[in-house]
């Protein structure tokens, strides 16, 4: 790797991140709902690239736990409590409940446990819909507020997208050191070979567990903010469809890659945005962008660039070695 | 000698099949033990008997004297046996280096230290030393799945030995293994042995390679021990050139 490649990285990340805090300083109430969106979904994307893309287990039931998340901040928030102490319950439920799914994925992998995830997926839908003594049913909960965080109100747009975004950041840090932790790696060794793995002294049923505890975790921090930030939930955006959604900004960003949730995230809520000029057509168009990103690179837009950097990694150590060998034949 | 391992009566059943049947033998501290036998006499399936891949029908395995029959196989490892494997079995999309980390990462702190602590603390030099060790060196960075058949086989063997293990089960290491590596790889497994006082028992085709580098050898046909004892006296056993060596 070339020498300023760290500085020029570090440049560019710092770049971003300003980028994100200043241009939506002029942004209108949708633009800001739209990008704060994004981060929100970001974070349950993430959640999902651990447990899918890095630990290998399957899960379409992302999106139930964006509801566990949002029905425990809705209902904590609109009886007085804190909207913190409600992240703080909401990460709690959707580890243990996550924890409990992982269950069945010490048993089934693949296709297998894509159902028995997709029937939990149900289950929460039925439950957000039904129990309306504690989610209001159809008629869900409104009013929901938004935080004063250190004793500024975050109602209007602008300061709550800095919540998400902080959120996002804080999110983003914890993942980066988890993935590099030894955790990471024992979560990639199960997506790789879990066999060899045990034979390791890797611990293979914790560690998936684990895996689905946090991701699931995760989902349920996204969930959290989710509700302050429509301010109003029913069950309808946690069915099924939203754990599809996830799965598709996963594997579109590329999953196993730390970056990928971010960009799938950013596909996904705003490209729909962006093709809103073709009106009746954009959902066509849409579908087919994911179509034919997905035939050119299984892996995602990650996917492309990482093969293309593996390339230029060759080519180069091809160099180094023709260099290398004619030296050789020159001293001789 | 004391025995690391002694095993006692382990059968296996699959269905109606006795793929083992009965097996008892122990290992002595400091040697290598070679376990032949034509394919299908269930030398693998004893391996996963004693390593806890697959529970047993019937018997018992005892490490240092104490049982351990039962026992899941990362907790085996973290009591210090390890094997390799007769098919590949590396974490193809993770480097060289990352492979030899993760293989010695769970033998030190515990699931809370793993996570908060230092993610290396030794860990990278000691695959370092392990990569220089099997001559590795060029293809530290490399994604373990892009190596020749030969060097995955090398690596999975520098796996099993990051942890440090006392005991290391090794199945068909030369398979596939050209040569001169072979040359190489007996080095290494010697030099572990003899430095690290780290005992041994080798399933291995390669007769060339049992006998000259194992001190006992034990012969299975048909799920049972047909003969058992010094590799010159194992190639003169009648029954054992019956079943197994040929005329």
């Amino acid at each position: 790797m070339s020498a300023f490649a760290k500085p020029l990285k570090i440049a560019l990340g710092l770049a971003v991140i300003a980028g994100l805090i200043i241009v939506p300083m002029n942004f209108n109430r949708y633009g800001l709902f739209i990008l704060s969106q994004w981060a929100v979904m970001a974070i349950a994307a993430m959640g999902l690239n651990l447990t899918l893309g890095y630990a290998g287990q399957v899960s379409l039931a992302q999106g139930a736990f964006v509801g566990i998340g949002a029905y425990a901040a809705a209902i904590m928030t609109t009886h007085g409590w804190p909207l913190p102490v409600a992240v703080v319950v909401a990460i709690a439920l959707s580890f243990a409940v996550g924890w409990v799914l992982g269950y069945p994925a010490l048993r089934v992998q693949h296709h297998y446990l894509a159902f028995v995830t997709l029937a939990f997926s149900t289950l929460a839908f039925l439950v957000f819909r039904n129990e309306s003594w504690l989610t209001g049913g159809i008629y869900g909960i409104s009013n929901i507020p938004r935080p004063h965080i250190l004793g500024i109100a975050t109602s209007k747009p602008l300061p709550f997208y800095y919540v998400c975004l902080g959120s996002l950041a804080i999110v983003s840090l914890a993942v980066w050191w988890l993935i590099r932790s030894p955790w990471g790696r024992a979560f990639m060794a199960l997506r790789e070979n879990p066999l060899r793995a045990q034979s390791l002294g890797i611990d293979t049923k914790r560690y998936t567990l684990m895996a689905f505890a946090i991701g699931s975790a995760l989902g349920g921090v996204a969930g959290a903010l989710y509700a302050p930030l429509t301010q109003y939930i029913d069950p309808v955006p946690f069915n099924l469809s939203l754990s599809l959604d996830l799965l598709m900004m996963v594997i579109v960003g590329g999953a196993g890659f730390y970056f990928g949730p971010f960009l799938g995230a950013m596909i996904a809520v705003l490209l729909p945005e962006w093709l809103r000029f073709t009106e009746g057509y954009y959902l066509m168009l849409y579908a087919v962008a994911v179509m034919l990103l997905l035939i050119w690179s299984p892996t995602g837009i990650l996917g492309i660039l990482d093969r293309y950097l593996a390339e230029r990694r060759t080519k180069a150590a091809s160099a180094l070695r023709a260099v290398a060998k004619s030296r050789l034949e020159t001293v001789q | 000698m004391n025995a690391v391992l002694e095993v006692t009566g382990i059968k296996k059943n699959f269905g109606g099949i006795s793929a083992v049947d009965g097996v008892s033998f122990d290992v002595r501290e400091g040697e290598i033990l070679g376990l032949i036998g034509p394919n299908g006499c269930g030398k693998s399936t004893l391996f996963n008997c004693i390593l806890g891949q697959l529970t047993p029908s019937g018997g018992e395995v005892k490490l240092d004297g104490k049982l351990v029959t039962g026992l899941r196989p990362a907790e085996l490892n973290k009591l210090g046996v390890s094997r390799t494997f007769q098919l590949l079995q590396v974490f193809p999309k993770l480097s060289v280096r990352e492979n030899l980390i993760l293989a010695g990462q769970e033998h030190q702190g515990n699931m809370a230290s793993r996570l908060v602590g230092r993610s290396d603390a030794g860990l990278t030099e000691a695959a370092n030393q392990m990569i220089g060790f099997f001559k590795l060196d060029h293809l530290a960075d490399e994604p373990a799945g892009g190596l020749s058949y030969g060097q995955q086989k090398l690596l999975d063997a520098a796996m099993a030995f990051m942890g440090g293990p006392r005991l290391v089960l090794l199945d068909e290491p030369a398979g596939g293994v050209n040569p001169s590596m072979l040359a190489d790889l007996k080095d290494r497994l010697v030099a572990i042995n003899r430095e690290k006082n780290a005992t041994f028992v080798v399933i291995e085709h390669n007769m060339e390679f049992v006998m000259s580098l194992c001190s006992r050898v034990m012969v299975m046909a048909e799920g049972k021990v047909l003969a058992m004892g010094r590799p010159d006296e194992v190639r003169k056993n009648p029954a054992v050139i019956e079943a197994y060596l040929g005329h």
